[in-house]
């Protein structure tokens, strides 16, 4: 079984290999100039990464245990597969972006909603509305989650701001420990009030449930993004540090609440709907700035297009390996996430970039 | 002249052992005699202990945590025992009980040592062993012989032999990898902890994902026979536990001075002699050992360890491991068997014992974060 799901390891691979060598002939020429780089947006390495994409998005419509060809098959169709593959689409792309205001904020490429416990705050959240609110509808629970999302990731910078740490490193690890404490929490809250179950469920993020009528949610996430693309050049000035950023006229307190308010608004939503989607936010902005430096408006199309199609394979894998059952899609992510973290950490060791 | 010497001394002295001279008292006590005059030999405290009240606060405490553990003990072995007292029924159900207080004792043992070890060698503070992935990697092995073989897997990881082949597993992964990623020439032990965590957290999600995998007659047995708690622990690993634990704890006892050395940092560890970074591998090797012995009675706990090495540090306010190991195995021991004790007399939730050491551990956690100033 391992065996199979190595080898179905390979499209993201190979994904990223085609990405790669021609954007490289790109970014060459990059003029100062706002017209150069509305230019470089549309390259052809942008299309064929668009291509792939697409691709992927009708293997996703297209695979399944129910034959969508045959005469009533369309109505399942319309019912699962489009809201699934939707969903994808929309939780993808968030959840990358997400990753990369976060590294931008905090000036620290380990960031993202899982390593700072925001995913963790979010469950909390799900969990206070379950037991105090019992029978809330997804709106309620969504206000939930995203409520908590956002104190969780306040506290987290607030910590940042008040703590002078020897290493960047020593970030994440704090993150991660703070989310064991809140999920404690939180599976005390469950287990008091017999809701366990249903937290194993959210914990393994899993794109199974998403049917018509419960994804819908899901939209506002495109809102999210929307604006990221708006504000983009903002945060990229933000990226320079609060000194940095103040000097050349930035708000940058307004920025920050911005950029924390979207976090939690994608985190909480995709939290409700989907359930958490580890190192997704982490890998992404990673590899591609790996590639293509760190200018965020030429990148963020690149985030967008390679969390889609991340999680869309990691589904993929999800849904066949043990058809006709399925894995969530939050384990597949963990695992291959785990697996390229290392592998950036000790690239990065091996240049020795991460000296402190 | 004489008198301002006299006033400088307990100051001077005190800083010396801050800074860095963290070398055993006797060895501190000749050097320092030496340098300023002999009469002063007596009135220096370049120990552990730097003075009268310090050791008297130490021993308090320690009189003090040992009595609440007494007093727990013997509330486990003897409150509601429906037998009357002194009738061959009363000493059956008694010598029942003991095993969940040999239990409580072997988990604390190895959680404490772990810990306070760990955060020597990693010279930070406020993390813990279990996010490292040791524990993960124990379910993982679990998993993975139930996964691979089904339930003939399960046997397979059960008794005596597997059980040590299972450690040894266990010592070879971590050697191989701290030895890799402590290597090198950018190495550091930032990288090494992120690195075992995200692993810990790929196990994690391996053992998870092997776990949906699994049909579910495979996965109940796998649950059933393989994670315990404080209520219903693997008590037949014991024997194996038990000599396994104390020998790992005996050699990290024996090295303790060279743990206060290591605790100074690298750079000041180097400086005085000792190989840093062979030291904090077996310190590593070490600690993975105890975290198994732990994991494989009672199941994951990832606060308590961190619980009980931070009030430990809070109550013996020392450098000196000899003296904080102790405390920290008192400590932790007070807080898990009055936790038991509590939970299971007054609330009737003996289950639920892991869940509120990890609550009070998380709530300590965010303290001690919001107060540090630099991590």
């Amino acid at each position: 079984m391992s065996d199979t799901s190595s080898t179905d390891l390979g499209p993201p691979a190979t994904v990223t290999g085609q990405h790669v060598d021609p954007g490289q002939e790109e970014s060459a020429p990059a003029d100062t100039a706002r017209e150069a780089r509305r230019q470089i947006l549309f390259t052809p390495a942008l299309t064929i990464g668009l291509l792939i994409t697409i691709g992927l998005l009708l293997l996703s419509l297209a695979i399944g245990q129910y034959d969508v060809f045959s005469a009533e098959g369309f109505w399942m169709f319309g019912i699962t597969r489009i809201p699934r593959t939707i969903a994808l689409v929309l939780a993808g792309a968030a959840m990358a972006m997400c990753g990369l205001i976060m590294q931008l904020l905090t000036q620290n490429r380990f960031v993202e909603p899982t390593t700072t416990g925001t995913t963790e705050w979010a469950g909390l959240g799900l969990i206070l509305v379950l037991w105090l609110f019992p029978g809330a509808s997804m709106l309620a629970r969504m206000s939930g989650a995203v409520t908590m999302a956002f104190i969780g990731t306040v506290i987290f910078f607030l910590f940042l701001q008040r703590v002078t740490l020897k290493s960047s490193l020593i970030v994440p690890i704090i993150g991660i420990m703070l989310g064991a404490v809140v999920s404690s929490f939180t599976t005390y809250i469950a287990l008091m009030t017999d809701h366990l179950q249903s937290l194993g469920i959210w914990f393994a993020g899993s794109f199974t449930r998403v049917v018509e009528g419960r994804y819908e949610l899901m939209w506002l996430v495109l809102v999210v993004t929307v604006l990221v693309f708006v504000t983009a050049d903002q945060f990229t000035v933000a990226g320079l540090g609060r000194d940095m950023a103040t000097n050349v006229g930035l708000n940058y307190t307004a920025v920050l609440f911005m950029g924390t308010a979207m976090v939690a608004v994608a985190t909480g939503v995709t939290a409700t709907v989907v359930g958490t989607l580890p190192f997704l936010g982490l890998i992404v902005p990673n590899i591609v700035s790996l590639f293509r430096g760190d200018d965020l408006r030429s990148n963020l199309p690149w985030v967008c297009l390679l969390g889609i199609a991340t999680v869309t394979v990691c589904d993929l894998i999800g849904r066949t390996i043990r058809a006709p059952f399925e894995v969530p899609v939050g384990l597949v992510l963990g695992l291959v996430g785990a697996v390229v973290f290392v592998g950036l950490l000790l690239r990065l060791r091996k240049k020795g970039g991460l000296i402190t | 002249m004489t008198a301002q010497l006299d006033r400088e001394h307990p100051r001077s002295s005190v800083r010396t052992t801050q800074d860095g001279e963290a070398q055993a008292g006797d060895e501190q006590r000749s050097w320092t005699g030496e340098t300023s005059g002999s009469r002063s030999s007596s009135t220096r405290h370049a120990g552990p202990i730097t003075s009268r009240k310090h050791a008297l606060r130490y021993w308090a405490v320690m009189g003090l945590l040992g009595g609440l553990s007494l007093f727990f003990t013997v509330g486990i072995l003897s409150f509601g025992n429906p037998m009357p007292f002194g009738s061959s029924g009363y000493w059956l159900i008694a010598q029942m009980r003991i095993e969940t207080v040999v239990v409580i004792g072997v988990v604390v043992f190895c959680q404490a040592m772990a810990t306070v070890a760990f955060q020597t060698a990693t010279n930070n503070r406020i993390i813990t062993p279990s996010i490292m992935g040791f524990e993960s990697l124990y379910v993982a092995i679990q998993t993975g012989a139930v996964f691979f073989f089904g339930i003939a897997g399960v046997t397979m990881v059960t008794g005596l032999p597997q059980f040590l082949m299972q450690a040894a597993a266990m010592v070879l992964f971590a050697t191989i990898l701290y030895s890799w990623l402590l290597s090198g020439k950018f190495s550091n032990i930032h990288i090494m902890l992120l690195v075992g965590v995200v692993i810990g957290g790929g196990l994690g999600s391996l053992s998870t994902f092997m776990q949906r995998v699994l049909t579910p007659s495979e996965f109940d047995v796998l649950t059933a026979r393989l994670f315990g708690n404080i209520g219903n622990a693997r008590a037949e690993y014991l024997p194996y536990a038990i000599p396994i634990a104390l020998v790992a704890g005996a050699v990290l006892w024996w090295r303790a001075r060279r743990l206060n050395v290591v605790a100074l940092g690298r750079n000041t560890a180097e400086n005085l002699g000792v190989n840093h970074k062979r030291e904090v591998m077996l310190i590593l090797l070490l600690v993975s050992v105890l975290m198994a012995m732990s994991t494989s009675l009672v199941g994951p706990m990832t606060f308590l360890g961190f619980l009980v090495a931070t009030l430990a540090y809070q109550f013996a306010d020392t450098y000196s491991h000899r003296m904080l190991f102790p405390m920290s195995m008192l400590i932790g021991y007070t807080v898990l068997a009055g936790a038991y004790f509590i939970m299971r007399n007054i609330f009737y939730a003996e289950g639920a014992v892991t869940l509120i050491i990890e609550l009070i551990g998380g709530i300590v956690f965010l303290i001690v974060l919001m107060r540090k100033g630099r991590l």
